[in-house]
């Protein structure tokens, strides 16, 4: 497809290495020709340099014959405006980033708006940043969960502490344990240890600090997650959030919703009263978080889950450190601009949610729904472990593929990959050996290879 | 330095080259003659090496500037040697440095020879003279630029460094977002040209093979003929060396332009500021040159002076080398300027060399700006192409091209003058006429003389004098820098 991404920051940066690895032909518009410059040396992309505004820019990176304009550049407006323009010049689909609430409703209610401005996709940092935050502290021993094949099933990360009763046991073994764990009704796909990710087959062994990644439908999981976790509460009841941003405001009105008391800490008065303006039954507390006293006193100790969304990401690390320190709670730490994610990683910080990955990759997930519809079969595209890992889901359209029909044993795979699930009208079955794939069907594979485009691909 | 990057690239180089030294086996079949069997070792060799270098793959496959730099100019340098051997080993030019000097003035589309005083041209086989006239074809447009349009293993992101080394001009843009597209792209319009070509010139009754060999040279922008007269050769035959004369105008165009009208942008193509001083440039050139030659009463009539005129001028614009006429006893008005067309060049991005015509305008002005900039020190201007603003790190990148391009000149015509069979003139445009890609100079090196006079280090001199000039120096440099050779 041919793709213009306007906005060379961050996300626009992670879109664009994203769809380049995946062979789209990329133009990419910046105003400063230093990032397009260091864009175009480390990418096989275009770079325009210039005002997307501007519509002599835009034919100069072939608007008219473009699949996909994505606009993130730094304001709402500008976004708006450049769809506007894109879609009035011949793009065919059009992406904003727009974060004004305002704005998303306008225009999500009224379709002659959407029409008129031909916008494909809104996409709210802020808002994907909240729903990943909420699900993160329905199962607050979980690292991360992702979700699959339109929420039916989900992919539930955690970390095995040294004294869990999996250490030094191997995956095949898993069933012959006490009150089998996972009853066949959930698969461990991904461990990350130390460095590296693994794929685990049968002989896998577990050893203290690895990251285990398990795949199973929403329902069954509180029942696996406190046999897995037996100390840990399987839902929060508590929830305490460190800043009064947008995220926030999102956050808790999930939250609320899902009868979990929420409190917010916030330094400005107005803001207090705007938050308490918009969410009646949350707690709102006015003060300064980086106050060791505050926290103690709105007892930081006793709460469920913890999440800090202060803007500088300097003060949302100190706070989820003194948060654990404090308390056993799950912890969520907003990062936004600082990439060292190696040393990020090393610190005990629990979960750490990065938007603008998140926006980069909801962006992504889109595009290749797009593609999907020409030619090749995944539905939709997960990026797991820093984008180390994938998690694809494939629709299977044709009896013809030399995976479907068979018992899954007698299929070679590549190395490095597993089937996790597949979904059958709406079922999800975890799969053995003596499954089959059918028409249909919604195949969901982990796997570290990149690229995969149709379910043939699997195949060794 | 990733060495082993390198070794990959330039095993996949001797592959193309390889299947380059095909086309010749199979001419020598047509005409029998006995010179496939040198063309075929070398071919052998060349393949057998590439596979197995080819498949074994770095593990670091990232380049940067200093990789890039050095596959390029390491491979003009096997390229330039390969090229030879068929010359050298069937003793057709027995002299390993003629042989060499001949192999890299086609390669780098230059087109200056040392056959035609001692050795004729004609005296080559029919394989060899394809040959040459295909290095000028296979040099023009570049061999990395053909092998990453072709060779998929190669299309990462990192290898646009290949591109921007190999590629004439200040600033290398893509067309395509794709590398491998852009490459396709412009060996299509190439090829697609130079096809073009060669059906008018046989369609003019022009012998097929000097139609083929003569597309060749004009593509590159190369100049070398099969026959000793150049195109001279063809006298009385207006039709063809008009069709010459109008396709070397072309393939001195830069090819965006024509990348731009295919895809119907024909305004924004005639725009372009280059494109319309090199037309400026042409007709001006022309218009001087053919009053000169009136004034000084040459040629019988006013039709055969402006032929005569354009295709020379033609020729040195676009540094072809071809030469209709023996322009060496025109006025020396005339010679001067058809020397500085030379050293202005093509444009950038096309397969002439010289300093290229968006050089030499942004030299122009960035010159005026510092004037300027004398009488009122605190004024801020940019200079400007085709209404954007040039970045400074081109324009001093530029004046900076300009420095080293004066100093490798002087050096060279330096080394020269110890050539004491030599005077000035000759010494003077030789080095011109190599470094610029054009060919025959003025004096003992003009049309109808030949390069084979000068001693052995002249003629290393002028080799490393034509590849400097088609890599545009930096890539060449490196070659001598010491730290670009270092293991990180």
């Amino acid at each position: 497809m041919k793709i213009i991404i306007i906005g060379c920051g961050k996300v626009g940066r992670t879109i664009a290495e994203q769809l380049d690895g995946e062979g789209h032909n990329i133009t990419v518009v910046d105003k400063n020709p230093r990032t397009v410059n260091r864009l175009t040396e480390h990418l096989d992309i275009m770079g325009v340099e210039g005002d997307g505004a501007s519509r002599s820019v835009l034919f100069e990176a072939g608007v008219e014959n473009a699949d996909l304009v994505i606009a993130v550049a730094d304001a709402d407006e500008l976004n708006l405006y450049i769809c506007l323009l894109a879609h009035c010049s011949g793009a065919k689909n059009t992406i904003a980033r727009v974060r004004n609430p305002v704005y998303h409703k306008n225009i999500t209610e009224s379709q002659s708006m959407r029409k008129a401005i031909g916008l494909s996709l809104m996409i709210n940092p802020e808002k994907i940043a909240a729903l990943e935050m909420s699900r993160l502290i329905r199962f607050p021993s979980a690292i991360e969960v992702d979700s699959f094949a339109r929420g039916n099933v989900e992919l539930y990360t955690l970390r095995l502490a040294g004294d869990h009763f999996l250490v030094g046991k191997k995956i095949a073994d898993i069933g012959l344990l006490k009150g089998d764990v996972f009853k066949g009704e959930s698969r461990i796909c991904l461990v990350e240890r130390d460095d590296e990710i693994i794929i685990p087959g049968g002989n896998f062994v577990f050893a203290p600090g690895d990251k285990v990644s398990f795949i199973c439908t929403p329902s069954k999981a509180s029942r696996i997650f406190k046999k897995f976790n037996k100390s840990a509460p399987a839902k929060a009841k508590n929830v305490l959030i460190i800043g009064g941003s947008r995220t926030a405001y999102y956050l808790a009105d999930i939250l609320i919703e899902s009868n979990i008391n929420v409190k917010i800490i916030e330094k400005l008065p107005e803001r207090c009263a705007e938050l308490s303006d918009l969410l009646p039954e949350a707690n709102i507390i006015r003060g300064d978080a980086l106050n060791e006293e505050l926290l103690d006193s709105e007892g930081i100790d006793k709460m469920d889950a913890i999440v800090t969304l202060m803007h500088l990401d300097e003060e949302n690390i100190m706070l989820s450190l003194y948060a654990r320190q404090k308390s056993d709670a799950k912890c969520i730490t907003k990062i936004e601009r600082i990439v060292f994610d190696n040393i990020v990683d090393t610190m005990p910080l629990d979960s750490v949610i990065r938007p603008r990955e998140l926006t980069a990759e909801s962006i992504v997930r889109y595009v290749r729904a797009v593609k999907n519809s020409e030619g090749s079969n995944v539905e939709s595209l997960y990026k797991l472990v820093d984008g180390r890992a994938e998690a694809l889901e494939f629709k299977i359209n044709s009896k013809d593929s030399p995976v479907v029909g068979k018992q899954l044993k007698t299929l070679k795979f590549k190395n490095n990959l597993q089937i996790a699930c597949i979904t059958r009208k709406g079922k999800a079955i975890i799969p053995k050996g003596e499954d089959t794939i059918e028409p249909d069907d919604l195949v969901i594979v982990v796997t570290t290879h990149k690229g995969l485009q149709k379910i043939d691909d699997i195949l060794d | 330095m990733n060495s082993n990057l390198v070794r990959y690239v330039l095993g996949w180089v001797l592959i193309i080259i390889g299947a380059m030294l095909i086309l010749p086996i199979i001419v020598a079949v047509i005409y029998h003659e006995n010179d496939y069997i040198y063309f075929g070792i070398i071919a052998v060799a060349c393949l057998t090496i590439g596979l197995i270098s080819s498949k074994i793959k770095p593990k670091n496959t990232q380049m940067y500037v200093r990789e890039g730099y050095l596959s390029c100019a390491l491979t003009w340098v096997l390229l330039s040697v390969i090229g030879c051997l068929p010359f050298f080993i069937s003793r057709q030019i027995p002299s390993f440095t003629d042989a060499l000097f001949e192999s890299v003035s086609g390669f780098t589309t230059t087109g200056a020879s040392i056959l035609g005083v001692d050795r004729q041209i004609e005296d080559l086989s029919h394989s060899m003279l394809f040959w040459r006239s295909f290095t000028n074809w296979a040099g023009g447009m570049g061999i990395l630029v053909f092998m990453l349009a072709v060779i998929s293993q190669l299309s990462g992101h990192s290898n646009m460094y290949l591109m921007k080394a190999e590629s004439p001009g200040p600033v290398v843009s893509k067309l395509n977002p794709k590398l491998k597209d852009t490459a396709a792209v412009l060996y299509g319009m190439y090829g697609g040209l130079t096809i073009l070509q060669f059906l008018l010139l046989a369609l003019g009754g022009m012998p097929v093979f000097d139609a083929i060999t003569l597309s060749f040279s004009t593509a590159g922008t190369g100049g070398f003929s099969i026959k000793n007269a150049s195109v001279m050769a063809y006298e009385g035959h207006f039709y063809w060396q008009a069709v010459i004369t109008v396709f070397m105008f072309l393939f001195a165009v830069n090819f965006s332009v024509y990348y731009l009208i295919l895809t119907k942008k024909i305004r924004q193509a005639f725009k372009l500021e280059e494109l319309r001083w090199y037309f400026v440039i042409f007709i001006s050139a022309i218009a001087l040159i053919t009053i000169d030659l009136t004034i000084n009463g040459f040629y019988s009539n006013v039709f055969e002076r402006i032929h005569h005129t354009a295709f020379q001028v033609s020729t040195y614009i676009s540094s072809t080398g071809f030469a209709s006429a023996d322009f060496d006893t025109w006025p020396e008005l005339s010679k001067t300027i058809l020397m500085t067309v030379a050293l202005i060049g093509a444009c950038a991005g096309s397969t002439g060399g010289g300093l290229k015509v968006s050089r030499a305008i942004i030299l122009v002005k960035s010159t005026a700006r510092d004037l300027r900039k004398m009488l009122h020190p605190n004024s801020v201007y940019t200079v400007k192409m085709d209404g954007k603003a040039v970045k400074e790190d081109v324009v001093s990148s530029i004046n900076t091209y300009l420095i080293l391009y004066v100093f490798i000149m002087v050096i060279s015509v330096l080394v020269l003058s110890l050539d004491e069979k030599m005077d000035f003139a000759t010494d003077f445009t030789a080095v011109i006429a190599t470094f610029n890609n054009m060919g025959p100079g003025l004096a003992k090196v003009g049309p109808t003389q030949s390069y084979y006079d000068y001693s052995i280090l002249s003629k290393y001199v002028l080799i490393f004098d034509m590849l400097a000039g088609r890599l545009e120096i930096l890539p060449v440099l490196m070659l001598f820098n010491k730290s670009c050779w270092k293991n990180k």
